[in-house]
């Protein structure tokens, strides 16, 4: 597999790349860990005439806490995500998530802000975005602004970063006490990505009710997204069973899910309510237990 | 991981026992030398374009632009083939089959997606892919024929007009009296059992690599082959260079699984074009080439009848094969399935037989061997109708199948189809599984596990397959003999050149344990040499698990002629009778004396500088075997695999899988468990995740590894691995061969176990893969999952 000519460019800062972006748009593509870039341009799928390399940028490389924002750089790779003790306890959910992603290799290679830039329907990450409230920081040549993680998805592959805009970080808000979250995924079998992806998490109040949920839902639909009526379903009740599953039903209500050889529309909707099921029931439980998740 | 139980003794100092692999090293560290890592300067590099269409007349092929891109160097087309090379002819037949021609390059017609149609030749990869996308095809599309039950329908288009019908040939196999054995039967179980097309994925994809020495008039060929001496016989007819002038080297070679047991199209135009240009060429393949035009294996609908007595004894088998053949045949590809018909009744006595096979021409790659070639196929059909049987007899498996097995005192036996079983002890090996895997416990578990809603299932397949191809009389795929050179160099070191290619199964190991046992050298001293026409003596090729015994014994043999040199030169040195020489520790002594005694070393010195030798004796330490086999061997097995099924996804878990093997006498515990183990995953892969789905336009839909569900280590679970040992009587070595076995043990054992957790819902039959949502909308439409 041999990708068609391009010309390779490294900037030497954010204002430079996006100058250069700003100059050639939709010929230039953005290069972070090449794990969804470099498979489409040894395909043919893709053909830019420029990569626009940005991987040796340190301002998209930091993480950092506040008290109230979890600031994560673009570029930090999903490995990291997995495996740094500051997500760990900041954000567990994102630990959970990322280790989800492909193999070894791949999660040693690819970002953060690649995978959400690139927006497949059926990665990991964008669901829990969601979930999390998440602000992504652009960069452009007006400067910097904000989309919220809600916003961002807009369609299949496509999201609302404009050909001459970089995701810079993510930031996440901090989390209120006694919340609990998870990431549960069906693999497809030959590609690993999710068939189902279902995060979620669960607020519960002083009287042990959920006082807030949020789920959110990948591979289902074209685009992941908050699966508002499991939420209101389950919000102010008990996080028992059967509330649970009486809300986990609604999982693909108002959706089309998507249909392939991998799974009908039918199995996608089905699992869509086993799968959130089983991830509402683990936040639950995280958020009932002592330690917070 | 696995757990390895070992209960068997080994029997030699180095055969019988886990020595690590010599290949290692030097695979695992990347020091491994495939023919990708072959570069010659001035190298030219080739790509195909190949039809997008299944089925469909080419209008118009412009290469105008493509020749004129920088870097072009030229582009062949099937016009310019015309009076050169024009037909690559199968050598497995049926007698009544169909044989069209087999173009190189296709000139006016396509008939499958990712045939060739024209090779670029340009300074780089990169070009020559460039290239590809400016040649201009146009495409009259025919009616496209993909499904073998609707293409033998009369009116189906047809995949070779000048055929009559899509029927390519037809094979039968009757024995005994089926129509009484149908009467006599207290009950019929009948199953139409899907055995879905799967692609042997070799992790090294093919490869070729030709260059043409116009000095020397040599054409070298490099290609990942398993038959280097066959492809040369092949390429000498069809390119007409003599075979003493064509030399072909099957370098290392990253798997093949039967993928590469062939004479590809790519491989004749590769060594044409290097003659044609002057300059080496060079085509790597790649993957998603790989998956449209490697061959691909199974493909098999069978309809199956078993007349069975209410005390579950079976009377007769009558099955009714579809096989799927792609649009050309191929190397093997129309007789791979009468290996099904042959070894249909498996394990069991059952007097009569009626086989009849229809292979079937479609708008896709062809089939061929893989990993298993046909018995898969077989062990599956019976394995799962035996089940059915049982199911219905309400019988344990495990005793229906005990009441029917060959008794080990009934070998030699000859089966309804005229095979002879050379020895087998079925009820002992079944035995030894169910006792290592708990299987009494188990199915209290079950129980158990049922009444908590819990869908447990155990699994068993017992199966016997067919080996060491094989007697030189019979029919290919029947395979012949072997041969090995083995010489002890004139420091003693010991070189084996054996015709046989092995890549991947580690005979550089076993060969070299069996050659250091004989000769009585250090394994380090013994290193063995393959895959190169031009320095080894001639072979037939590594497929059919036939390299140990066959390939082995010829080792074995050359050994046993050196050892009686050895021993005559020894004796003469030592001035005593040969008759009192031993072999020993490395040197040759005196029975009766050992303080009388010369070494390897000193032997072989003397018999270099040949100054000491006995009269008349030709100099040198170098000794040529063909070993030719009388039978085939018979290996056989139990496998049981226990899962769990979860009701509300349709997931299946493999919770226990045991693998009880006897493959005769074992060389090396260790590479054999390598060969189980990893035929293991490809029977799992089958049963599982792996289908080749082509869409009703003949387009490839699980085309790359995004899609074609290969199996990797976390989708599969740990083996339990152990063996039993009952040697072959047809090579003097006892040793069988494994490299099917597993492949071929696994597949049914699986479905079985699956189809049993499905039992509470009165689920009878699954076909494969069992992916989730097959298993879960099979339990939603039984009324009792309500
Ligand atoms: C074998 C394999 C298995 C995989 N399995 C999974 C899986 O199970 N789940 C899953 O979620 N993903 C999976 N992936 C995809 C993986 O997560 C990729 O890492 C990710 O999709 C892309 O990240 P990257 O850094 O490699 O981006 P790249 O490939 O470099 O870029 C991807 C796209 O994003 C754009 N881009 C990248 N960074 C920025 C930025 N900062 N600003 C603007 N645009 C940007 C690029 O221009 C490009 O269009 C798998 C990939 C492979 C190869």
């Amino acid at each position: 597999m041999f990708p068609a000519n391009f010309n390779y460019v490294r900037p030497n800062n954010i204002r430079e790349a996006v100058q250069f972006l700003n100059e050639h748009k939709d010929d230039a593509k953005v290069l972070a860990g090449g794990q969804s870039l470099i498979p489409m341009m040894k395909l043919r799928l893709a053909a830019p005439e420029f990569l626009v390399d940005i991987g040796r940028l340190p301002e998209l490389k930091e993480i950092d806490l506040d008290d109230a924002v979890l600031t994560i750089g673009s570029l930090i790779r999903h490995a990291d995500i997995e495996t740094a003790d500051l997500i760990a306890r900041a954000c567990p959910l994102l630990a959970e998530t990322a280790a989800e992603i492909g193999d070894a290799q791949v999660r040693n290679r690819g970002t953060i802000g690649g995978s959400l830039a690139h927006a497949d329907p059926s990665a990991d990450l964008p669901a829990t975005m969601l979930v999390l409230d998440a602000r992504f920081s652009v960069a452009g040549p007006d400067g910097r602004r904000i989309i919220m993680a809600e916003d961002f998805f807009t369609d299949v592959m496509t999201t609302a970063l404009r050909p001459n805009e970089i995701l810079v970080s993510i930031e996440i808000p901090k989390m209120s006490r006694r919340t609990g979250c998870a990431y549960v995924k069906m693999h497809q079998q030959a590609s690993g990505f999710a068939i189902v992806g279902v995060a979620s998490l669960i607020t519960l109040g002083r009287n042990g009710r959920a006082e807030d949920v949020r789920v959110g839902i990948n591979g289902v639909s074209g685009v992941p997204y908050r699966a508002h009526a499991v939420e209101e379903s389950l919000r102010g009740k008990p996080v028992d069973e059967r509330n649970i599953a009486e809300a986990a039903a609604l999982a693909a209500q108002g959706v089309e899910p998507l249909s392939d050889i991998h799974a009908s529309s039918e199995y996608r909707r089905e699992m869509a309510t086993v799968y959130a099921r089983r991830s509402l029931q683990r936040a639950a439980q995280r958020a009932s237990a002592p330690q917070r998740h | 991981m696995a757990q390895i139980k070992q209960t068997i003794k080994p029997n030699g100092k180095y055969m019988g026992r886990r020595i690590m692999r010599k290949e290692d090293p030097r695979l695992l560290s990347g020091k491994g030398a495939y023919v990708d890592d072959i570069h010659l300067p001035n190298t030219a590099h080739v790509a195909f374009l190949r039809s997008e269409h299944a089925n469909a007349r080419i209008t118009k092929l412009d290469i105008s632009r493509a020749r004129a891109l920088a870097g072009v160097i030229q582009i062949v087309t099937g016009a310019d083939l015309r009076g050169v090379v024009e037909n690559i002819p199968p050598m497995g037949v049926l007698p009544d089959l169909f044989v069209p021609q087999h173009p190189v390059l296709a000139t006016d017609r396509v008939r499958y997606v990712g045939e060739p149609i024209a090779a670029v030749l340009a300074e780089n990869p990169y070009i020559a892919q460039d290239a590809l996308e400016l040649i201009h095809v146009e495409y009259d599309p025919l009616p496209v024929v993909v499904e073998m039950e609707k293409a033998i329908e009369p009116g189906s288009p047809l995949v070779h007009e000048q055929s009559k019908s899509n029927v390519a040939g037809t094979f039968k196999l009757d024995s005994g009296d089926i129509e009484r054995a149908f009467r006599k039967a207290d009950r019929i179980v009948t199953g139409r059992f899907v055995n879905q097309r799967v692609a042997p994925m070799p992790m090294e994809a093919r490869a070729v690599q030709a260059d043409y020495q116009a000095g020397e008039k040599m054409l070298t060929v490099w290609s990942a082959t398993q038959i280097p001496h066959l492809l040369r016989s092949s390429l000498s007819r069809l390119l007409k260079v003599p075979e003493n002038r064509l030399r072909v080297i099957a370098p290392d070679v990253g798997g093949a699984f039967g993928g590469k047991l062939n004479v590809y199209r790519e491989e004749v135009l590769l060594p044409l074009l290097a003659m044609r240009l002057g300059r080496p060429v060079k085509w790597i393949e790649t993957r998603r080439e790989n998956m449209r035009a490697m061959i691909h294996g199974r493909d098999q609908i069978n309809y199956v009848e078993l007349a069975v007595t209410k005390d579950g004894r079976m009377l007769g088998l009558k099955c009714r094969t579809l096989a799927d053949i792609g649009a050309y045949p191929q190397m093997l590809t129309a007789a791979i399935p009468t290996l099904t018909a042959i070894m249909a009744t498996g394990c069991y006595k059952i007097p009569a037989l009626s086989f009849e096979l229809t292979d079937v021409f479609t708008n896709k790659m062809a089939t061929d061997a893989y990993r298993g070639a046909g018995r898969p196929e077989a062990t599956y059909l019976i394995e799962r109708i035996v089940d059915m049987a049982a199911a219905e007899l309400k019988m344990d498996p495990a005793e229906i199948r005990s009441r029917n097995f060959l008794k080990s005192s009934e070998f030699p036996f000859t089966t309804p189809s005229g095979l002879i079983y050379d020895s087998g002890n079925y009820k002992t090996c079944m035995d030894k599984a169910l006792d290592l895997a708990g299987y009494n416990k188990l199915r209290q578990q079950q129980e158990r596990a049922r009444k908590q809603g819990r869908l447990m299932g155990i699994g068993l397949s017992t199966y016997v397959e067919i080996c060491a191809m094989g007697p030189a009389t019979s029919d290919p795929p029947g395979g012949g003999w072997e041969s090995a050179t083995v010489r002890i160099e004139p420091s003693g070191k010991v070189t084996v050149l054996s015709g046989a290619s092995p890549h991947g199964q580690g005979e550089e190991t076993t060969y070299a344990q069996i050659a250091a046992d004989q000769l009585s050298v250090p394994f380090d001293d013994v290193t063995v040499i393959h895959g190169d026409t031009a320095s080894v003596p001639p072979g037939v090729g590594t497929f059919g698990s036939r390299n140990t015994a066959v390939g082995g014994t010829a080792v074995y043999m050359s050994a046993q002629k050196i050892r009686t040199k050895m021993e005559a030169i020894a004796a003469n040195l030592l001035e005593i009778n040969p008759k009192n020489i031993v072999l020993r520790d490395g040197t040759l002594q005196s029975k009766l004396n050992p303080k009388k005694s010369v070494s390897v070393r000193e032997v072989a010195r003397a018999a270099y500088t040949a100054k000491k030798l006995p009269p008349g004796m030709e100099p040198g330490l170098s000794e040529t075997s063909f070993f030719s086999p009388k039978n085939y061997t018979f290996p056989f097995g139990t496998h049981v695999c226990v899962v769990e099924v979860e009701r509300e996804t349709g997931e299946v878990k493999i919770i226990k899988y045991v693998a009880m093997d006897d493959c005769g006498k074992v060389i090396n515990p260790m590479t054999v468990e390598g060969q189980v183990q990893g035929g293991i995953a490809q029977g799992l892969g089958q049963a599982l995740y792996e289908e080749i789905i082509y869409d009703d336009n003949g387009q490839l839909v699980t085309g790359s590894l995004m899609d074609y569900a290969f199996p990797k280590a976390t989708q599969l679970p740990e083996y339990i691995c152990d063996r039993t040992e009952t040697p072959t009587t047809s090579n003097p070595l006892g040793v069988k061969g494994v490299g099917e076995a597993g492949t071929i043990g696994a597949t049914p054992a699986l479905v079985n176990a699956v189809v049993d957790a499905l039992a509470p819902y009165g689920i009878q039959h699954l076909d494969m893969p069992l992916k989730p949502e097959k298993v879960w909308r099979t339990i939603e439409e039984k009324p009792e999952a309500r």
